[in-house]
């Protein structure tokens, strides 16, 4: 008796415990609400599209009570290879968010060299006032550039004023728009990380460096971008994968021909209520990130591992 | 010497005038009597006094606030559940997988999330008939989902620079783990909990991909008014909106920079 309630007792143990309870609870939420779905957009992806509520053909036949045919088919993953506008729309997206990145790298990066250099009070009012517009929202950020860059805005009526123009220059709905404001919004995740790469830089080093003679531009050469190189990735990838996806901006900022991948994942579920191909454009999106991600991983890596030896 | 060096301070000058002009300008167009924002009418508080006649608009806001605070309570509580796990407990079966599934969320398009847990809600509707209608709590989940990973980021790190010995003394001593978890760890951690919860409030109040894929019929937040206006071109309403909304998240966050300043001087 007491051997099969030992036996029933290290067998219920487990699900007794505190411990796979606080494991389990967040465990199970992240596997139903973010790994499940994952499958069902791969499951919706390889599914027919037709008319009706869900708008795509089911998986299984069934033949008999207990026999079915999986059926599936790649038809919207062909769609997406045969019409040219989709491949062109990744390539855009990709475009965009590099030189979002590069724009924000050569803006944020002495930014975040100005602030490290100031004292401690200063680089925390610095900081906040970085992080403020991070904290408003993000659609008002965005909002708040049309009020700029239409054509009877600050910026165009500056230029007339001062009588460079005479003209309005089309500011909106175009690349120059789209990268604006992807960078305005995006430029905190770049100055963050690199600020605190180079706060836990010793400054002895710099100190020495120029006592010894070296230029400032041999300082920043030589000891400070070698330094911040984790940072400066950091900083790009957080800038980089949230650009590839972006929806909103393109959407309010961009114009008709700024076609990027999250549009056409929205308008193809929303306006042309084709569920299979926006799922199988989803998929294609994640294996497009998940290169830079991978390589930037790995790159991380070496340079640890360099910076090590 | 490098300190000494102008370039850097002038960039920042620039990059801050880069991040405020567009605020600056909001606030000053909100004032203006004109119908049309870029042209200047005088000053007046007309929009105001439309806003405030806005009730479509107020009670999307209401929506949102009950959704980004139930939201973010959730979240913090299974973000911190996963930061226990991943600090405090020994190896355990899958671990490798949690862990990179608690940041995963982080680096994932928001509209693929939106996407595959609309999908997910609509497939289990017709396999077990839940949910039989999306509104508040299936954009709950979708808010949860997405910020929880915003909150380990935040508690994890504070849990692993901790200094343990508090702990295991407490335990020496002869405490449970139960008590030593609600006297000694939770509090110490209170404000990366704190810092957690307000990042997830704000994540769902701010968010409009997720909401509209998992939001139904009668259940429209916020940003998903706001950003149906915008869709449209420039409205004088928004900007007063934009004006107060700006002004109150800098209050509170000048509070809370105010009271974590006179804490510890620095």
């Amino acid at each position: 008796m007491t051997f099969i309630k030992k036996k029933l007792l290290s067998f219920f143990s487990p699900i007794l415990s505190v411990r796979s309870w606080v494991i389990a609870t967040p465990y199970v939420w992240l596997g139903l609400f973010f790994v499940v779905p994952f499958f069902v957009v791969l499951r919706v992806s390889l599914s027919e599209e037709v008319l009706g509520i869900p708008p795509y053909t089911d998986m299984f036949l069934w033949v008999d009570t207990y026999v079915a045919k999986i059926i599936f088919t790649f038809e919207s993953y062909t769609y997406l290879i045969e019409d040219d506008l989709y491949l062109s729309s990744y390539l855009t997206s990709l475009k965009f968010a590099l030189i979002t990145t590069i724009v924000a790298l050569l803006l944020g990066f002495p930014m975040a060299i100005g602030i490290s250099n100031l004292n401690k009070k200063w680089q925390i009012i610095m900081l906040l006032l970085i992080m403020l517009p991070f904290w408003t929202s993000f659609l008002i950020r965005i909002y708040a550039w049309l009020n700029l860059l239409t054509p009877y805005g600050l910026i165009n009526s500056f230029l007339i004023y001062i009588g460079v123009i005479t003209e309005p220059l089309r500011l909106l709905f175009n690349n120059f728009s789209v990268t604006i404001g992807m960078v305005y919004c995006y430029l905190p995740f770049m100055i963050l990380p690199i600020y605190v790469t180079l706060e836990k830089m010793d400054p002895s080093l710099q100190e020495a460096a120029s006592d010894l003679g070296a230029k400032p531009f041999t300082v920043f050469k030589s000891i400070i971008l070698p330094l911040s190189f984790p940072g400066l990735l950091t900083g790009s990838l957080l800038v980089f994968i949230p650009c590839v996806g972006e929806f909103v901006i393109p959407e309010i900022l961009g114009g008709s021909d700024n076609i990027l991948i999250g549009r056409l994942v929205w308008n193809e579920f929303f306006l042309n209520h084709s569920w299979p191909t926006a799922a199988a454009l989803s998929i294609a999106l994640l294996v497009i990130l998940f290169i830079p991600i991978y390589g930037l991983q790995k790159l991380q890596k070496i340079f640890a591992e360099r910076l090590e030896s | 010497m490098l300190k000494s060096n102008l370039f850097p301070k002038i960039i920042l000058g620039i990059g801050l005038c880069f991040l405020y002009l567009p605020i600056l300008i909001i606030i000053f167009y909100s004032f203006n009597a004109a119908n049309f924002t870029s042209i200047w009418g005088g000053f007046s508080t007309r929009w105001y006094y439309e806003l405030f006649q806005d009730t479509y608009l107020w009670q999307a806001a209401w929506t949102s606030l009950k959704i980004a605070f139930t939201s973010a309570t959730l979240a913090t509580f299974l973000g911190t559940l996963a930061s226990l796990a991943l600090t405090r407990f020994s190896p355990f079966k899958g671990q490798r997988l949690f862990s990179s599934l608690t940041i995963a969320p982080l680096v994932m398009p928001e509209i693929i999330i939106g996407l595959s847990l609309l999908l997910l809600f609509v497939s289990l509707n017709i396999c077990i008939g839940w949910p039989s209608k999306r509104g508040f709590w299936t954009i709950c989940i979708g808010h949860t989902t997405l910020s929880m990973a915003y909150v380990v980021a935040i508690v994890r790190v504070r849990l692993s620079h901790f200094d343990k010995t508090i702990e295991e003394a407490a335990l020496d001593l002869g405490a449970k783990p139960l008590r030593v978890l609600t006297f000694i760890t939770l509090p110490i951690i209170s404000p990366a909990l704190f810092a957690g919860w307000l990042l997830a409030f704000m994540l769902s109040f701010d968010d409009v991909v997720i909401s509209s894929f998992t939001s139904g019929a009668g259940s429209t937040t916020l940003p998903m008014v706001i950003f149906s206006r915008i869709r449209t071109g420039i409205s004088p309403e928004i900007n007063a909106f934009a004006t107060l909304f700006i002004a109150t998240i800098t209050l509170i966050i000048l509070l809370l920079a105010w009271v974590k300043l006179r804490k510890q001087p620095v």
